[in-house]
């Protein structure tokens, strides 16, 4: 076997950094895997959580919404289906979202004992939220079901969209958790972001009663665009595709993963030492 | 190929520790605090933007935990690395394991590395053993083909057969630290560092876990080995570095450069006219203390045989006194107390002492009677009945032994650490 060398030197990591994320990629199964084990072995109603809180949230929504407001539906849809649609995106991005802002200092044991990429440890915070989506996801199924309701081809785009959300909060995810390890105050940011995000995003209403001249700003929100498309792949053609917000969107999120990123790793040296 | 597996260049590690120069300030002026903090608002938000971490305190300070620090150390080498409290050794670990990155200078390292900082890092209470084995294997740097192939051999070393399907929070310590020491034990890279791992356990399992280390040794593997327990680090390594104020003291053989660190340390002085939580009157005060060694001849010292001269500087502002008492009590790291050495009994010490002056008190032990570990003293006086000085727990006296002498091995493992009684067994 050839005897590897390995050189430490100032700064010398960051070059080596994207090829060093691929050679922990095990660790990377190992750490989700353990997240997704744990969180369903603590709790007694562990998928019955997952299913109720987005479902409950849903029945809301369309009463308030639907029939109090009478808010209308994408095209002909049926209100509740919209509000699941706009709601599975919503869930993933929420939790993600504080699970991976929480992830660095929820492993701090981890971080300052053994070397690994700590990119790892919000990503993987992320496919666990991953799971709970894909348990609220069978609900979507059941209530096409019950309303008789065929998907078109368009269902097929939605790992797409999946993608997008999971870039979408990967990026403050990224921003947060960095500065959470300094200022622990920053983990209060989040239930903030999360309890508002869910009104100011388009979950419980369909973007379209957006006025057509502040739609665009709208979208300056990525989770915007990840709803729309999330309702135009579930709904297909009973709900347009805004187009100019959907890049909108993509340029939000890839500067926001631009900012994580920078952030994270001009801190991430330091993570040992301040954790 | 050389045979030269670390090789240490002019490595330097830089902390920042920030001051609050506020509490320093005679007096505080309005002027001062607006102008200080609109300079600490500037500086933190430019390392904020910066992306750089953020220092509290008004005035930033360097502080070199390593500095220049250069060494090699050859292929399949046990190199043992010692040093007092604060002294570079966890930093030096650090970096070597890319936890944290240098500030200067280079190391190459030949092979593989593996290094353990703690038992059981990432050993989650939920999962049972099983899966904690897995888990910590793969943190540890494991592949998982590799962790099935030694997964029985583990089970087998932490001795838990019956209970791999329970989850670890309800394992006793001994086992939670028996399967943690197992996986780390199974380890094969080519380099191994290792951090104190072997002051956990009891007495029997310690020994299995050095039986191991010596395999790992002999296996041709380097090894880089941390402790404070000086028997370990004699009986494992055939070279050894000292560390102080982070520098290389010494390096050398084990023997030369274990002597030369009890060495530096057998005299100890605090001052202690800052220490916080004093009782009594205050018109005799302790004001500093002094720990010695007596006879440290040779490589072989065990402080139970070698005696102890603790010596004690007290002030007195009253003028001339007399018949004061003086005692020095020994309590455990974890505050019991063990024993106390008044001056009025054994022999019974008359004194006048005249003048404002300092004077020194000295107590002197024929043999330390104490296992190896960290006591903690306490100071006591008093005059006429009336308390004049108490100090508790103050200062550490820190007993090492370095000896091959089996009973002194034996003894450095005891399981509860106390006083040494000399005795005697007829059976």
């Amino acid at each position: 076997m050839p005897i590897k060398t390995l050189i430490i030197e100032p700064g010398l990591a960051e070059r080596h950094y994207w090829r060093d994320i691929w050679h922990y990629r095990e660790l990377f199964h190992v750490l989700a895997w353990r997240d997704i084990t744990v969180r369903y072995k603590q709790t007694v109603i562990g998928l019955a959580w997952a299913i109720l809180q987005p479902l409950l949230t849903m029945v809301v929504f369309t009463v308030i919404f639907g029939k109090l407001a009478k808010l209308p539906s994408e095209g002909e849809a049926p209100y509740a289906l919209m509000v699941f649609a706009g709601m599975l995106p919503w869930q993933f991005f929420a939790t993600s979202l504080s699970s991976a802002s929480q992830s660095l200092i929820g492993n701090a044991n981890l971080i300052s004992k053994v070397y690994f990429p700590r990119l790892i440890v919000p990503t993987a915070a992320i496919v666990v939220s991953f799971v709970d989506f894909l348990v609220s996801f069978t609900i979507l199924l059941a209530m096409m079901l019950w309303y008789q309701f065929l998907p078109s081809w368009q269902i097929l785009t939605l790992p797409l969209f999946v993608l997008m959300a999971a870039l979408a909060v990967l990026g403050p995810g990224l921003w947060i958790t960095s500065l959470n390890v300094k200022y622990r105050d920053f983990r209060y940011v989040i239930p903030f972001i999360v309890s508002m995000g869910l009104y100011v995003s388009p979950v419980g209403f369909s973007s379209s009663v957006i006025p057509e001249q502040w739609r665009l700003l709208y979208s300056v929100n990525p989770v915007v665009g990840v709803i729309d498309g999330f309702r135009w792949a579930i709904l297909g053609d009973e709900a347009e595709f805004y187009w100019s917000g959907f890049v909108m969107s993509w340029g939000v999120i890839a500067f926001f993963l631009w900012l994580g990123i920078r952030q994270f790793r001009s801190m991430e040296k330091s993570f040992a030492d301040l954790i | 190929m050389s045979d030269i597996a670390i090789k240490v260049e002019g490595l330097s590690k830089v902390y920042f520790v920030g001051h609050n120069i506020s509490s320093a300030e005679r007096y505080t002026a309005l002027r001062d605090v607006i102008a200080r903090n609109v300079r600490n608002l500037t500086r933190k938000t430019r390392d904020m933007l910066q992306g750089r971490p953020i220092i509290q305190g008004d005035e930033i300070e360097e502080f070199w935990a390593l500095k220049d620090v250069s060494f090699e150390i050859k292929q399949g080498e046990t190199v043992g690395i010692i040093g007092s409290n604060g002294a570079g050794k966890s930093t030096l670990l650090k970096i070597l394991s890319r936890i944290t990155e240098p500030t200067k200078g280079r190391i190459t390292l030949q092979g593989r590395v593996a290094s353990l900082l703690e038992v059981g890092t990432g050993f989650h209470p939920e999962l049972t053993g099983r899966e904690n084995i897995f888990l910590n294997g793969a943190i540890l740097g494991m592949a998982r083909a590799e962790i099935q192939r030694k997964f029985d051999e583990i089970v087998s070393f932490a001795e838990i057969e019956s209970f791999l399907d329970t989850p670890v929070k309800r394992y006793s310590s001994g086992m939670y630290v028996r399967l943690a020491f197992a996986v780390a034990a199974h380890l094969e890279p080519e380099i191994l560092i290792v951090d104190e791992v072997l002051a956990v356990g009891d007495a029997q399992f310690q020994k299995k876990c050095l039986g191991k280390m010596n395999e790992v040794a002999k296996a041709g593997r380097t090894v880089l080995f941390v402790s404070h327990q000086m028997t370990a680090i004699m009986s494992l390594c055939q070279n050894t570095i000292l560390l102080a104020d982070g520098r290389v003291r010494t390096i050398g053989t084990t023997e030369n450069v274990v002597t030369e660190y009890l060495r530096s340390r057998q005299t100890f002085y605090d001052d202690l006219t800052q220490a916080p939580r004093r009782a009594g009157e205050g018109n005799v005060r302790f004001v500093g203390y002094r720990v010695k060694r007596t006879d440290l001849s040779g490589p072989a010292i065990g402080a139970s045989k070698s005696g102890l001269i603790v010596e004690v500087d007290l002030r007195s502002s009253i003028g001339r006194i007399e018949d004061l008492l003086v005692s020095i009590g020994v309590s455990s790291n974890i505050g019991e107390f063990l024993f106390s050495c008044p001056s009025t009994i054994s022999p019974p010490t008359t004194n006048i002492i005249s003048g404002n002056d300092i004077f020194t008190a000295r107590l002197e032990f024929k043999s330390a009677p104490l296992s190896p570990g960290t006591y903690r003293l306490n100071f006591y006086c008093e005059l006429r009945g009336t308390v004049q000085d108490y100090l508790t727990d103050v200062g550490a006296l820190d007993i090492e032994y370095a000896c091959r002498d089996e009973g002194e091995d034996l003894l450095s493992s005891l399981r509860r650490k106390g006083v040494l009684v000399d005795y005697h067994w007829t059976i």
